[in-house]
Formats: structure tokens, C-alpha cells, sequence
């Protein structure tokens, strides 16, 4: 436990001692802030909810998750470090929780600092705040799914950029594995339930209930279960390069 | 201490260490040296647990690297090849990450911190980040990071590399103060190191051990004072 929260403080370190933690903070509220108001039409709308504000979290976590774990592994195998970190008496699931944990306090640190859009929402309106609270819970589950697939596709590389290029592909696969377009061109030829595991599998169906104020415990285990499949496939992977 | 036996480790067709045996006791330093790519960093990455053998067993302490890999790393201190360190860390927070990552407490690492710091002379940078230090410093720095638990066994791959004749000389007095109390591996191609610091030298190429002996035995048998002659005769030859 000592070793796990040890890594977890110095990878979370890592990210504020570099500008790295600023540039994704400035970047992923400029992002979210703009989508929500002028694609999501906040004000337009009329209504006092986060829907469209909480509608844009995939897309800017498939574009942002994936520059915040491109470095997790890849660049400790650059450097050589991850010969000085696997050399310390810790297992391999300890390193690779830290990591994980790490980067999820830090998306989660990010999150927290949206609050100014709450506060806009609560002046304007009498907003379902129990909704708005499930929809930040699915939201930070959400991107720990994201932050998963992420180190793992970090471990099998040592360049960032194939990392950040790959993590970005499955994400975005994932994500959309609900939606029509990919459904149809599956629905041509496979049987139905392999078309309904696929749209089960699929981050932004589950994410909606959970913003709709549908919430389900379900959603919630479908996330847990996304990050706990990949973390064992990033450990895996990681214990799989000894032998290379 | 150190028992290795047949240790083989093969990169797709390559084959890195070809059958190794050797033993290490307390009190010992072994000099492992070769030309580039004989297979030196491999085996100790093997040692330390980094990457897996193909074949053969090593043993700490009649423990085996493989099954009881916890508790033979935290027995052994180890500076790889190349000295790497976390660059946006200071020299400081970086012991401190090592030292509690070993379960050390406060105290215990506060002792262990201003004795480490004095033996590798890096007092002066302690606070500035790594990625800013010269490369002499990184290298002292890498080794106070494998000194601070004050392991029974230290494993160092190459670790003079980048230091100048002072700070070499000074590393080499502090090898050779500890080498009465551990067990020490020093991969070098520097051969006057051998001469500074080892009881034993095992020269290997092409993964092969090719000779295992007493620095002043050499000398000896090949009937020629330079161990540079020795080495050169033995790796190119065979």
C-alpha cells in the first residue's frame, strides 16, 4: 500500500513539475467551455442542465486521454527509468496502479476545475443537481476507462507518438462502437447478438443514461470493468517485455 | 552470495549470454568485463530481475531471482546502464522516492541520506533538477541511488563512465571500502579499474565466459603485466 501511494505521489509530481499538467488544464477547459457554449448551445437551449456540457466529455477526453498517457510507459522505456523502477522491490501491478491512479486524480483534478460552469448553471436556473453530480461521477469513470486503455497501449511501445496515435484509434473505437454508422456496416453480415455485444461495449451509450439521470449501477460496473480488463492486459504487457 | 548457473539468454536468433556460470561471496568485486555487446548489461539486468532468463537459475542469498524476485531486489542496489533518473526530479526527491519505494521511514532515510550524499560528493546539486545536472553528477547520482538502503549486494554497470580521473579515483576508494562488507559486480572496459578495485575479474565475450581469475593470476598465466595485452589477446582470438 506505502509503495502504491508512493508511485502515485511521484508520477502526479511529475505532472506539475513539468508544464504539461497546465497546458492540459488550460486546453481541456478551453475545449470543453467553448463546446458547450456555442456547439452545445447552452444558452439557446434554455434549460438549466449540463447535458451539453457533459454531451462534449468523450470527444475531448478521445483527443486529450490519450497525450496524458502516451508518456506513462513509453517514455520510461525511452529514458531507461522503467529499468530503475522495475529494478525496485515492487510488483508489476503496483507500478501500473500507481500510474493509473496518478493520471485519474489528475483527470479528476482537471474536472473539479470545470466548476465554474455548475456554479452558471445553479445562477441561472433551479438545475437537478443530484443528475449534474451522477453525470461528474460518470464522467470521471468514464475517462478512468479512457486512462486504461491508454497505459496499456503506452506499455507496448517506446514511441509516444504511436502511443498517443493508437490510444486515440481504440478510443474513438470504443466510443462510438454504439452508434449506427458503425453498427450498420456490422449488422450486413454478423448475427444480432454479436452486434448487440458490440453496442454494449459502446463508452458513449452508457455515458448518456448516466447524464440522462438514468442511473444504474450497471453503467458504472461497465466502466469498472473496462479499466480492470486493460490494467491486467497493461500488466500483462509489461511483464511480457522481460522476456524481450 | 551471487550463485549464477547456465544462464542463457537468446533474443530471437541472437544469443546475448551463452551458459554463464559464476559465483560472487561477500566481500568480493567481481569485474565483469568484455568488449561492447559480449552480454555484461544482460546478465546483470538478469541479476537485478530486469529481464528474463531463457534458461539457467540465479540465486541470491539461496533465493531465486525469478520466484522470489521482492525479496532478492531488495537486497541488491543497482545502478543500470547509463545511470537512468527520473530528469524532472531533483537529486533530493529522487533518494527520497528510491528510499521510501524500499520501505524505508523518515528517519531511517534522513540517516542514510546524509551518509550517501557525502560518499558520492553530490551535496552541492541536491536541489537542482536532475535534467540540469552534468553528466559526472547523474552518475553519482545513480549510484547514491543504489547505495541508499546499504544493500548486501551491489550491482554497477559501468559505474565510472562519464567521471573525470578525480571523481574516478574517488569512486573507485569507495567501491573498494565497501567491497570488504558486500558482494559488488562493476561492469567496465576500463582494465586499469580492474586493477583499482577487483578481487576478481571474469572477462566474457560473445556471451561466453572466457576466464575467470585473480587480476594479479592473469598477469601471471599470460606472462605479460598489461591487462590491456590479456584482454585483447583473449576477446579477439577466440
Amino acid at each position: 500500500m506505502n509503495v502504491l501511494l508512493n508511485i502515485v505521489k511521484r508520477e502526479l509530481a511529475s505532472y506539475f513539475s513539468t508544464p504539461l499538467a497546465y497546458v492540459f488544464i488550460v486546453i481541456f477547459l478551453t475545449l470543453i467551455g467553448s463546446f458547450t457554449f456555442y456547439l452545445g448551445n447552452f444558452f439557446v437551449r434554455g434549460q438549466a442542465d449540463l447535458n451539453a456540457f457533459f454531451a462534449f466529455h468523450p470527444w475531448v477526453y478521445i483527443l486529450l486521454i490519450p497525450a496524458v498517457t502516451m508518456r506513462l510507459w513509453a517514455e520510461e522505456r525511452k529514458a531507461g527509468t522503467i529499468e530503475l523502477l522495475m529494478t525496485l522491490p515492487l510488483t508489476t501491478t503496483q507500478a501500473v496502479l500507481g500510474k493509473f491512479f496518478a493520471a485519474w486524480i489528475f483527470i479528476f483534478i482537471a474536472l473539479i476545475l470545470t466548476f465554474p460552469i455548475w456554479i452558471t448553471v445553479n445562477y441561472l436556473g433551479q438545475p437537478d443537481n443530484g443528475v449534474i453530480l451522477a453525470g461528474y461521477v460518470g464522467s470521471l469513470f468514464m475517462s478512468g476507462a479512457y486512462l486504461s486503455i491508454g497505459s496499456c497501449i503506452s506499455a507496448i511501445t517506446k514511441n509516444q507518438v504511436i502511443a498517443f496515435v493508437i490510444a486515440a484509434t481504440v478510443c474513438f473505437i470504443f466510443t462510438m462502437s454504439g452508434v449506427d454508422i458503425v453498427l450498420n456496416f456490422f449488422k450486413v453480415w454478423s448475427p444480432e447478438f454479436f452486434v448487440n455485444t458490440i453496442s454494449s461495449m459502446s463508452f458513449l451509450t452508457h455515458f448518456e443514461s448516466i447524464t440522462k439521470g438514468v442511473i444504474e449501477i450497471r453503467d458504472f460496473l461497465f466502466y469498472l470493468s473496462v479499466i480492470i480488463f486493460w490494467l491486467f492486459l497493461n500488466v500483462v504487457v509489461v511483464e511480457f517485455k522481460k522476456f524481450n | 552470495m551471487i550463485s549464477i548457473k547456465n544462464l542463457t539468454k537468446k533474443f530471437d536468433n541472437f544469443t546475448a549470454v551463452d551458459n554463464l556460470t559464476m559465483h560472487v561471496k561477500k566481500g568480493e568485486v567481481l569485474g565483469f568485463l568484455g568488449p561492447n555487446g559480449a552480454g555484461k548489461s544482460t546478465t546483470m539486468k538478469m541479476i537485478t530481475g530486469f529481464i528474463k532468463p531463457t534458461d539457467g537459475i540465479i540465486k541470491v542469498k539461496d533465493m531465486n531471482v525469478e520466484t522470489d524476485s521482492i525479496e532478492c531486489k531488495k537486497l541488491i542496489g543497482y545502478l543500470p546502464e547509463g545511470a537512468p533518473l527520473y530528469g524532472d526530479m531533483t537529486p533530493k526527491n529522487m533518494l527520497k522516492f528510491v528510499a521510501n519505494t524500499r520501505g524505508m521511514n523518515l528517519h531511517e532515510f534522513k540517516v542514510a541520506f546524509d551518509n550517501v550524499v557525502v560518499q558520492t560528493e553530490i551535496t552541492d546539486v541536491i536541489n537542482q533538477p536532475i535534467d540540469t545536472l552534468s553528466k559526472g553528477y547523474k552518475r553519482r547520482v545513480g549510484l547514491a541511488q543504489a547505495l541508499i538502503h546499504n544493500p548486501e549486494i551491489l550491482i554497477l554497470d559501468e559505474p565510472t563512465d562519464g567521471l573525470d580521473p578525480n571523481q574516478k579515483h574517488h569512486v573507485r576508494n569507495l567501491i573498494n571500502d565497501m567491497g570488504k562488507k558486500k558482494a559488488i559486480i562493476i561492469s567496465t572496459h576500463i582494465l586499469e579499474e580492474v586493477d583499482a578495485v577487483c578481487s576478481r575479474a571474469c572477462i566474457i565475450a560473445r556471451g561466453k565466459k572466457i576466464i575467470d581469475n585473480k587480476p594479479r593470476e592473469l598477469k601471471k598465466i599470460f606472462k605479460n603485466n598489461n591487462l590491456d595485452n590479456i584482454f585483447r589477446e583473449i576477446t579477439l582470438n577466440k
